[in-house]
């Protein structure tokens, strides 16, 4: 082995704590680098990603089973501008109740499911992405969209012979084409009786950028089938536009959160990287004593930070894109798109990154100390330079503190650059863990002010089973059946001890002018400020005639708080006055609020279909419920606990939030330890005079610990701050990005109490990280440290 | 009594030979006794054992009547303090504290008041001639100097033994001679020393008695022929 093997084999294998540092340090810092890296594709444009990969529909159209054959249908492939096609597709809309084997209540009612007939659904157009479990080989079998999870057993009491089916897999198609697949098979079975099931068309367009496009070819595959066959179409357009205004809340925040993790890498494995070499300065001129050439210093180095380097690395590589499994489902679930592993470019280019930054920093201090004259080496590698932190250590040494305490809190002013590099990491550890902190409290508010419904019961329609469903919930174009007469459901509402407050919802839809389609209008019996609704402007509505309106609809119509605008409602004009700016993204924000009776006189037959009760305080919920479930029930009302704003959404970004702040966190500590191991080995002989002296091993953790307990706070009074920033400017901006404004109350989220635990956080940080070295300086037997050189 | 007693105390490192094999050896108070031996006898070795810096793999050391061989790590610290002051042949003081700074440290450690501890460390730097660098850091002080600040420091807690190792070791003769004067000063006030060494001038110079250890073991112990100066007052 020739002498710069044997260096750098002996460098590896004698400084293990050093080796294992730079190993861990790589590892953590490439598995964050993996992380943030495929989030941070994940959240570039992840619509148009997923529907690339899943070369989806431009368009799909629905037509009529009575009026278009299968034939006609299929030859609509050939119309003009249609660049493929796939179909023609059976399709059944049925509404189905849970199996007696469910967890949640037997005969419990589901949405409606738009149910189509697939073979196979991984060719040609709308590759639907299979999340989990398997697709439907038989009848019996079904693929959901969302919902119910795998192994439910599925019963479509309205059908002859309540046909039931499992689920055995949940399917996304980017081009939301269907919300339930079966075999065409069982198509017939899920047909009522005398009906026909549409035909679902999927078209991929030659020109398909803008509206007109789209609709261009719509018209084209039109012209193909006889007349008035066409139920409904939808443009990818429309698709996306939902899509991105759905992401674009969370796209920031992961950008953000990925930007963290890769800044925390380099800092994290320069700063181990150019510690471990610096500390070496001293052997460097033991070898530079000995002939070594300034080059053969650097590549003795290199070798030695790369080697540790590279298992951390592969490590790194492999735990990254084992951990973004479960991390890009969830982003997968959180953008509604198909999952989709860690981008294989990704891995190469966080290598070679991880490889430069390494090299980079142990090349650069390598040469700097192979350059100085050995007997400089000598020198400098010996002690930090005398005079450095001298002032401190006299000033602390004035503190009335504990000696151990007061001797600790000098020593990272020996070395400026090293403290600056651990004020640094802790304020990256700060900051992350404050914006996480924010951000999941800015979620929370965000989710409730977005779902507004957090009274505690749930009033609506039931019906027993095998009775005709109420069919789709409301939605433009559509309005549902009018429920019980309000005052009749109030009253009976009132009469139940334990009542708190309550209101009914009726629902309508309007037009608004300068808005294509119909605005969904929420009139409400009473007020139902107290369910979680957040304003960003103005007030709540008192009188008649007056709105709030979601920002979206505001901008649409490009009007402002206090202004009056036209709803018409059948062509009747209901004029109204636009009192407050409501914070909701329901309906794409294509909603007005208002009183129940500013609606009555345009649609004097409208009446609440649901209504919301909060429960007193004290009063056991359940019991509650049970008693107004009975008293309601004859009213054709059934009342249940209300489960709405438990968004699977929001526990996924909550979990992924916490596992990011975790791993910047653990990544943060990593870079405290190793900066406190280097300078805990480089005062070891100092330790060893102390210990002579009569230090004893708690005073000796207490020098360690207190040794970053300065820097510890510095960075979180720098870090906290940075992170509130970085909440302040992320908050907006995701709202911005979805055509929103965020409620105040979104916004305000951190107290002054929160802020102060939030500083110690980087106390918390140092000291974990300095606990290690700590325990070390405890055990080292004196005679050890007084012989070390 | 024997302030000082060591039976049948072997150490040995790793696979080599024994640095320390079986010695056994007792020391009364007041005496001033030179260990010597040439370089890798086991001088330093006995001289940690004393200080409870090591552990013997057999035997028993007992200092001041505080069994030694089986104290733990916070054990140990506390006799030093009690009982032991050191002094290393490369002064082993901290760069960055001032000559008060560092003599006060171990009172400090070991729990004596800010007051109390600069009132002992400003008599001790005075008796010493040292008061005019109380305030200087100890790279500006010569080797004599710093050896100085190191016999104060040792001598903070009022030590029952003050060990020095190769004290002027590291020192010019004239350097050496004021340290090897002052060390028999203080024993000379009744203050027990333990001189490890291999000169074998200063040995005569400072020590009442002689203990030669060859590979391991005492191979003489003889009493010295050392002359005594009229000692100072130095505490």
């Amino acid at each position: 082995m020739t002498g710069l093997g044997t260096v750098v084999r002996s460098g590896v294998r004698r400084r293990r704590v050093q080796t294992v540092v730079i190993a861990l340090a790589a590892f953590l810092a490439v598995t964050a680098a993996v992380l943030a890296g495929s989030l941070l594709v994940a959240s570039t444009a992840p619509f148009d990603r997923s529907f690339a990969a899943q070369h989806g529909a431009h368009l799909s159209a629905l037509f009529d089973g009575a009026r278009a054959s299968e034939a006609q249908v299929a030859a609509s492939a050939h119309a003009p501008g249609v660049a493929e096609a796939a179909g023609p597709f059976a399709v059944v809309t049925q509404t189905p109740s849970l199996g007696p084997d469910a967890e949640t209540p037997a005969g419990m009612e589901l949405p409606p499911l738009t149910i189509v007939g697939r073979a196979e659904p991984t060719r040609g157009v709308d590759r639907v992405a299979l999340v989990e479990g398997r697709w439907a080989t038989g009848p019996g079998e079904i693929v959901l969209a969302e919902g119910a999870p795998v192994g439910t057993r599925l019963v479509f009491a309205d059908l002859p012979g309540r046909p039931a089916v499992t689920v055995v897999g949940r399917a996304r198609s980017t081009s939301q084409t269907a919300e339930a697949w079966v075999v065409p098979t069982a198509i017939p079975g899920l047909t009522s009786p005398g009906a026909t099931p549409g035909r679902q068309m999927l078209y991929r367009l030659a020109a398909h950028g803008s509206t007109s496009d789209v609709a261009t070819g719509l018209a084209a595959v039109t012209s193909t089938v006889p007349g008035g066959a066409l139920l409904g179409s939808r443009s990818w357009l429309a698709s996306k536009e939902a899509a991105d205004r759905n992401t674009a809340l969370f796209v920031p925040l992961l950008v953000a959160f990925g930007l963290l993790g890769l800044v925390m890498a380099v800092l994290s494995v320069g700063g181990v990287v150019a510690g471990a070499v610096g500390a070496a300065t001293y052997r460097i001129g033991v070898l530079r004593a000995l002939g070594f050439t300034p080059g053969q210093v650097v590549r003795a180095y290199l070798g030695q930070a790369l080697i540790p380097a590279a298992v951390g690395i592969g490590l790194g590589v492999v735990a990254g894109n084992l951990l973004a499994v479960p991390i890009l489902t969830t982003t997968s679930e959180v953008y509604g798109t198909g999952p989709s592993g860690v981008a294989p470019w990704v891995d190469v280019v966080v290598v070679a990154a991880a490889v430069a930054v390494v090299a980079a920093t142990a090349w650069l201090a390598s040469w700097r100390a192979g350059r100085l004259r050995p007997v400089e080496a000598l020198t400098v590698g010996r002690a930090p330079a005398v005079g450095r932190g001298r002032s401190a250590a006299a000033l602390a040494a004035r503190l009335p503190l504990p000696r151990p305490i007061s001797l600790g809190l000098a020593q990272p002013f020996a070395r400026p650059a090293r403290l600056t590099t651990m004020i640094a990491t802790v304020v990256f550890g700060t900051a992350a863990v404050a914006l996480a902190v924010g951000l999941a409290a800015s979620l929370n508010r965000i989710e409730a002010a977005r779902t507004h419904d957090t009274a505690d019961v749930a009033v609506g329609p039931s019906r027993p089973p095998g009775q005709p469903g109420p069919g789709p919930k409301a939605g433009p174009g559509s309005r549902p059946e009018p429920g019980p007469d309000a005052a009749t459901v109030r009253a009976a509402i009132a009469a139940r001890p334990g009542t708190g407050a309550a209101y009914g919802i009726a629902e309508t839809t309007a037009a608004v002018a300068g808005v294509p389609g119909a605005v969904e209008v929420l009139a409400f019996t009473d007020d139902p400020s107290w369910a979680g609704y957040e304003l960003t402007e103005g007030r709540w509505f008192r009188d008649p005639g007056e709105v709030l309106v979601p920002t979206p609809l505001l901008t649409a119509v490009g009007a402002k708080v206090g202004d009056t605008i036209s709803l018409s409602v059948d062509g009747r004009p209901v004029p109204v006055r636009v009192v407050g700016e409501v914070f909701s993204t329901s309906n794409e924000g294509m909603q007005v609020f208002t009183r129940l009776d500013t609606m009555l006189a345009a649609e004097p037959g409208l009446r609440p279909r649901e209504y919301r009760v909060d429960v007193a305080d004290g009063v056991d919920v359940a019991g509650y419920v049970a008693a107004l479930d009975a008293a309601v029930r004859p009213l054709g009302l059934r009342a249940e606990v209300n489960r709405a704003g438990q968004s699977e959404v929001l526990l996924a970004l909550g979990a992924l939030t916490g596992l990011l702040t975790l791993m910047l966190v653990a990544v943060a500590g990593l870079g405290i330890l190793n900066a406190v191991v280097l300078q805990t080995r480089e005062r070891v002989r100092e330790l060893g005079v102390h210990k002579a002296l009569g230090m004893t091993p708690r005073q000796a953790v207490a020098v360690v610990l207190s040794s970053v307990v300065l820097f510890g706070l510095v960075g979180g009074a720098l870090g906290v701050p940075a992170g509130i920033s970085l909440h302040g400017v992320l908050l907006p901006a995701m709202g911005h990005r979805a055509g929103v404004n965020l409620p105040q109350v979104v916004l305000d989220v951190y107290r002054p109490w929160s802020v102060a635990l939030l500083g110690l956080g980087g106390l918390v940080i140092a000291v974990l990280g300095a606990l290690l070295p700590a325990l070390w300086a405890a055990r080292i037997r004196t005679a050890t440290a007084l012989r070390t050189e | 009594m024997p302030v000082i007693e060591l039976r049948g105390v072997c150490r040995r490192y790793d696979a080599g030979p024994p640095a320390l094999d079986d010695v056994t050896l007792t020391v009364e108070p007041g005496e001033a006794v030179a260990v010597l031996g040439p370089s890798g006898s086991g001088k330093s070795t006995l001289l940690n054992l004393v200080a409870g810096l090591d552990r013997p793999d057999a035997g028993t050391v007992t200092v001041a009547g505080v069994r030694l061989d089986g104290l733990g790590e916070a054990a140990s610290a506390r006799y030093r303090r009690a009982h032991v002051g050191m002094v290393f042949q490369f002064f082993n003081l901290l760069d960055d504290l001032t000559v008060t700074d560092n003599v006060v440290l171990p009172a400090l450690l070991a729990g004596t008041s800010r007051t109390e501890a600069h009132r002992r460390c400003a008599a001790l730097l005075e008796s010493l001639g040292l008061a005019r660098h109380a305030a200087a850091y100890p790279g500006r002080l010569s080797g004599g100097q710093r050896q100085r600040v190191a016999v104060a420091r040792a001598l903070m807690n009022r030590p029952t033994l003050l060990l020095a190792d190769e004290p002027t070791g590291a020192l010019d003769s004239a350097s050496g001679e004021d340290v090897s004067r002052l060390l028999t000063e203080l024993n000379a006030e009744g203050q027990t020393l333990i001189l490890v060494t291999h000169d074998e001038i200063l040995a005569a110079r400072c020590a009442t008695r002689t203990v030669r250890i060859v590979d391991g073991r005492v191979h003489s112990d003889e009493p010295s022929a050392a002359a005594r100066p009229s000692a100072g007052a130095v505490r």
